[in-house]
């Protein structure tokens, strides 16, 4: 929690009004039934008619300040909840954005997300209940109680047994029934993955004709819900009626106790009706302590899951920057690199070499867990090799200002995920002023033109979160136009034409080489025939390089590679007669 | 309100079965509030036993005090068994409710589950009867104390003084009217805020969700412009829409303390004897009618609030009987049953004509004969409606006109279990249920033995990868348990070779799976095949090249027929 306080800076002083007004309220709520007291000892027994009018017009007043009291202090508690909730989102996010690779992977993108959206606003709403209730519940407790003893103090002991013991209990059914409800929720989870799992296999049950055992499992389930329900429901409705009854039974003692001590004439009949309407009060305050209590256990929980984020320190970045290469040279080299994730026991990567020269064709290619999307995440410094070096124009990698790395090279991700707004905001990422030329430039070399000038708004044609509105080749296309925006000095494609068919797979390569003669390619594939035009080509085996080479050379002399080759060749082969 | 009415109605059909546990909760309800509402009565009678020094009444006192100890152990009691009663009637009727929806399920035809988002079907089984639930609980405890507790404080109130309790009717609409204002006021602001909440968060989850991506595209600094924006849009209006909402407490208690302040100088008037027309009064009586006006507003608040949650329980009770609604594939049981041994393999396809859409043609007068063993592969590109032929030999879906054949029988003679039986399937989306490997293989034979089940699994190849599991095949698996897709469509083909079907459906997987695992699906694929009329929608020139018909479809039409030779 306490990393969190800083954000709460700026709105001191609603955190400090806010309970204040709401401690005047309640002091003003506690006056009223002095007021009644003296309204029936004194206008009541003495008849006097002005009295009970001047003392009622007091409660009025007392009721209307008290109005104008809490609404301050709503008013203040929405303003500094907020105001921190938004301190505390940005600030958030800013620092998810500094993580490197390997956080993120610690906390998942979801958990990110999660934390980000749900854990902010849990926490949000615990600093406005603490500024509402926080102090006025306990205060209506402590003042009823100071009230009581103030009026009579042998009487008011009383109120001593009976405050303990009504927070025993609720302490107690909540202490009981929290891991009950867990226990419910856990049944529910259940019933919703059967749910979901009958939905998405409905062709797999049908097949199978299994309609009636899923109905039996999911019966089974829900009946293991519903008995975890009443069970824990029979405990908690004791809540309620019990602490009544502690209530109750303590107004019983107060009315017998009081009786004794009107008699003796050290309390009088106002007095006494004072002192039971404190009772209620004493118990209705504490059921909204007891709410309090749990809105708070989920705020900290939050707030620790918001912590543990902060806690991890920003990616570290080099100030170098990268020198200028001439074509023909060398931009990128691999100096026998090793590397291991984080928490991933086996090594991902065993010595890794090989060059690129500016303006030249890197393939790698591999089986699935070969260590290829590993070799590309080093090249920007999302991870960093545990031996060996990464050289990039010159200098080693991890000594680069790496935002200023990242600009010189074009990403695209093995999944193409476009951002929902129009096309041209989208091919705007790279480069925020990047012209409509270089956009419909881009997006040619990426064959992702023909359709793009095809749709309705052209450029201003609205893409859909996720791009779901798009087929796959089409969101590859436009991911991998993205990134030509610019022509970056070296462009990274990591397996990211799977869903083009051969002859767009062609053209893509034919013109990345014609429009963009500088840009230095690294291209990571499934397939051989995308890769075979390369100038170098890196096959991997489990984390170890099998070969490094051109095609012909690879085919005269790795296994793997002629393994990977001939089975596809036979496909393709085939193909022709198809 | 016609609609609301008719849907609790049919809410209410539900707890039926349990109606008297809806009969014990209004006794109780009305023996709990009863006996709590005599309570300020008694406190009342017990100050007034106290007048003053040396002139209290003990044997009275003594005896209200009693009285009083009763009462109120007998209501904490009856109001405990009322809230056992609502839960008992509560979370049986959502049961049946649930059970019900998902039952309805496996028997609406597919083509409803298609149509809708798998979400949205289960969040109605799960979210919407779970609100119902609530709905009904807090309907069921709240609503009838509530109205019992209201018409209890009157008619305590009016046996106290008429007068009094006139004003206090007459003052109660002010609360009405202040609630009702700032839920209207409250309700505006609520939308805008839900509204710009989803835009938040739908920018988290892009974003924050791709976050690799966009530290890879240097587009940090801009994303955070971005959501600060939004964020701040987000947090101005979410601050209004708490400051309003929260007023409801504060004004709710004024309008308290005004009725309160009101029987206070009436009542303390007429005490005083001031006052001809309050009447008489006791200090005693006095004070129960303040300890009435007290929890007089609350009731009122707790009903508004009910019909807030009421409202919400019938939107998703509309939700799931809209599902309850859709019409059910006939029952076939007086059907012909086959048995799979009387399946000889022969399929075929009779002027086949059928799509999803009227607007849309699909597939067109299609006629095949498939003799037993042979192996038809469906190759097109996606979207052709390959899919549709497995729909239609399933009796997913039924076509429009034609006739499909199964051993020289109508299809449509046969029960539509008995059919399946008689069938194979394995689809390129996997399904993997959550439970253990064997009970995933034995899913369509749940008897099978331990032997068997690893026969199929040493069949398909997936025994190595089974052992190196945790527990073997007792470990539990899931969807996205960490199996990769691969080693779950082995599974999927295990599940098939167990059952060993005399007819194979199969959609061979385009994912990209690593080399080695397409090689021993393949080998899996060969192995099930051997001796089946199989259909196989084929993405590997292998599998066409070994078929004996090959069906090239394009736009839901068969444009080619033919063998690979």
């Amino acid at each position: 929690m306490r990393p969190l306080l800083k954000y709460l800076k700026n709105y001191r002083l609603q955190l400090v009004l806010g309970p204040v007004f709401k401690l005047l309220e309640a002091v003003f709520e506690l006056i009223v039934p002095v007021v009644m007291a003296d309204i029936i000892d004194n206008g009541v027994a003495n008849h006097d008619s002005a009295y009970i009018w001047r003392k009622t017009g007091i409660i009025v007043l007392l009721g209307v300040c008290g109005l104008g009291f809490a609404v301050t202090c709503q008013f203040l508690a929405s303003r500094c909840a907020y105001g921190f909730g938004r301190e505390l989102r940005d600030a958030l996010y800013r620092h998810i954005c500094s993580l490197s690779y390997e956080s993120v992977d610690r906390f998942g993108a979801a958990s990110l997300v999660n934390r980000l959206t749900n854990d902010t606003n849990t926490v949000q709403n615990g600093v406005n209940m603490f500024i509402r209730l926080a102090t006025r519940s306990p205060f209506l407790v402590i003042g009823a109680a100071v009230m009581a003893v103030t009026i009579d103090l042998r009487l008011s002991v009383i109120f001593f047994i009976a405050a303990p013991l009504i927070s025993g209990v609720i302490f107690v059914i909540m202490r009981k029934t929290v891991p009950m409800y867990k226990t419910a929720q856990q049944k529910l989870d259940r019933a919703a993955t059967l749910t979901r799992e009958s939905i998405e296999g409905s062709r797999v049950i049908r097949a199978f004709s299994r309609q009636g055992l899923e109905c039996s499992v999911f019966d089974r389930s829900v009946d293991e819900l519903t008995i975890a329900s009443e069970s824990v429901g029979r405990i908690s409705a004791i809540l309620n009626p019990f602490s009544f009854l502690i209530m109750d039974c303590g107004i019983a003692a107060i009315l017998w106790f009081g009786g004794e001590r009107i008699d003796t004439g050290s309390l009088t009949q106002g007095e006494l009706t004072a002192f039971t309407n404190y009772m209620t009060q004493i118990l209705l305050a504490l059921v909204v302590l007891a709410n309090l209590i749990v809105t708070f256990t989920k705020a900290f929980a939050s707030a620790n899951r918001i912590s543990e984020v902060f806690a991890v320190e920003p990616e570290s970045s080099g100030t170098d920057v990268p020198g200028s290469v001439q074509p023909g040279d060398e931009i990128l080299r691999f100096n026998d690199v090793s590397f291991t994730y984080k928490g991933g026991g086996d090594c991902s990567l065993k010595n890794i070499s090989f060059s690129l020269k500016k303006g030249g064709f890197l393939g790698i290619i591999g089986g699935t867990g070969s260590g290829k999307s590993t070799v590309a995440q080093l090249i920007p410094g999302f991870y960093e090799p545990q031996s060996g070096e990464v050289i990039y124009g010159g200098k080693d990698v991890k000594t680069l200002d790496k935002a200023m790395l990242r600009r010189r090279i074009g990403w695209v991700a093995q999944r193409a995920v476009l951002f929902s707004g129009s096309v041209r905001e989208n091919m705007r990422f790279r480069c925020p002023d990047a012209s409509d030329e270089d956009i419909i430039k881009a997006l040619k070399t990426a064959q992702a033109w023909d359709f793009v000038e095809k749709m309705p708004d052209g450029l201003d044609s609205r893409i859909a979160q996720g791009g779901r509105n798009l087929s796959g080749g089409q969101r590859q296309r436009i991911a991998i136009a993205r990134a030509l925006v610019g022509s970056p000095e070296v462009l990274i494609l990591d397996d990211s034409t799977s869903a083009l068919d051969y002859a767009t797979d062609l053209r893509l390569r034919r013109a990345l080489s014609e429009e963009l003669p500088e840009t230095s390619v690294v291209m990571i594939s499934q397939r051989t025939t995308s890769i075979k035009d390369a100038d170098c080509i890196l096959v991997l085996d489990e984390g170890s390089p099998a070969g490094v080479g051109t095609h012909d050379e690879l085919l005269r002399d790795c296994a793997v590679y002629r393994e990977i080759f001939n089975s596809q060749m036979n496909e393709k082969g085939g193909g022709g007669n198809g | 309100m016609a609609d609301f009415i008719r849907t609790m109605k049919r809410v209410f059909s539900y707890a039926r079965p349990y109606i008297i546990w809806f009969w014990l909760t209004i006794i109780f309800a009305a023996g709990s509030v009863s006996l709590s509402l005599a309570v300020p009565i008694f406190i009342g009678d017990a100050v007034d036993c106290c007048v003053g020094q040396g002139s209290v009444d003990f044997g009275e006192l003594r005896k209200i005090i009693f009285r009083l100890l009763i009462a109120v152990v007998l209501s904490a009691l009856f109001q405990w068994l009322m809230s056992l009663c609502t839960n008992r009637l509560a979370f049986r009727t959502v049961r049946d409710l649930r059970s019900d929806v998902f039952g309805k399920l496996q028997r609406v035809p597919l083509s409803y589950i298609d149509r809708s988002t798998k979400g949205g079907l289960s969040s109605r089984v799960i979210n919407d009867i779970e609100i119902i639930s609530d709905g009904l609980l807090q309907g069921f405890t709240q609503f009838f104390s509530g109205v019992i507790t209201i018409l209890g404080t009157l008619i305590f109130m009016l046996t106290i003084n008429v007068k009094i309790a006139l004003v206090v009717v007459l003052l109660t609409p002010l609360s009405f009217i202040a609630a009702s204002q700032i839920t209207k006021m409250t309700h505006r602001f609520y939308l805008r805020q839900s509204e710009l909440r989803g835009r938040m968060v739908s920018f988290s989850e892009e974003y924050a969700g791709n976050q690799k991506l966009v530290t890879a595209m240097d587009f940090c600094d801009r994303a955070v412009g971005q959501f600060a924006q939004v964020n701040s849009d987000f947090s101005s209006v979410g601050a209004n829409a708490t400051f309003f909402s929260s007023l409801a407490n504060p004004v709710t208690r004024f309008v308290n303390g005004l009725i309160y302040a009101a029987v206070g100088l009436l009542g303390a008037l007429g005490a005083a004897g001031h006052s001809a027309f309050i009447g008489a009064m006791s200090v005693g009586r006095l004070s129960s009618f303040l300890a009435y006006s007290n929890q007089y507003t609350k009731p009122f608040n707790e009903i508004s609030g009910v019909f807030a949650e009421l409202q919400n329980a019938a939107a998703s009770a509309e939700r799931v009987f809209a599902v309850l609604d859709e019409e059910e594939i006939p029952d076939d049981s007086d059907k012909l049953s086959v048995n799979s041994s009387d399946c000889s393999g022969s399929v075929s396809f009779d002027d086949i004509s059928f799509s999803y859409s009227p607007e849309t043609r699909l597939i067109e007068h299609l006629s095949l004969d498939v003799l037993p063993g042979q192996r038809v592969a469906i190759v097109g590109p996606t979207g052709c409606g390959k899919s549709t032929m497995i729909n239609l030999l399933l009796r997913f879906y039924d076509p429009q006109s034609g006739k499909i054949l199964l051993s020289g029988r109508d299809s449509t003679e046969i029960t539509r279990d008995s059919l399946r039986s008689c069938f194979g399937m394995v689809l390129q989306e996997t399904w993997i249920f959550t439970g253990t490997v064997a009970q995933n293989i034995s899913y369509g034979k749940p008897d099978a033995t331990r032997e068997e089940i690893i026969a199929a699994a040493k069949a398909v190849h997936a025994h190595g990868f089974i052992k190196r599991l945790p527990n073997g095949y007792d470990s539990v698996i899931s969807e996205d348990s960490g199996l990769s897709q691969g080693q779950k469509q082995l599974l999927c083909i295990a599940r098939v070779m167990l059952m060993d079907p005399p007819m194979l459906i199969l959609d061979e997987a385009t994912s990209s799976i690593d080399l080695r695992t397409e090689q021993r699906i393949q080998r899996a694929f060969e192995k099930l095949m051997t001796g089946k009329t199989s259909f196989v929608i084929a993405h590997r020139l292998s599998t066409i090249k070994n078929s004996d018909v090959i069906l090239v479809m394009r736009d839901g039409n068969i444009v080619e027929k033919g063998s690979h030779a």
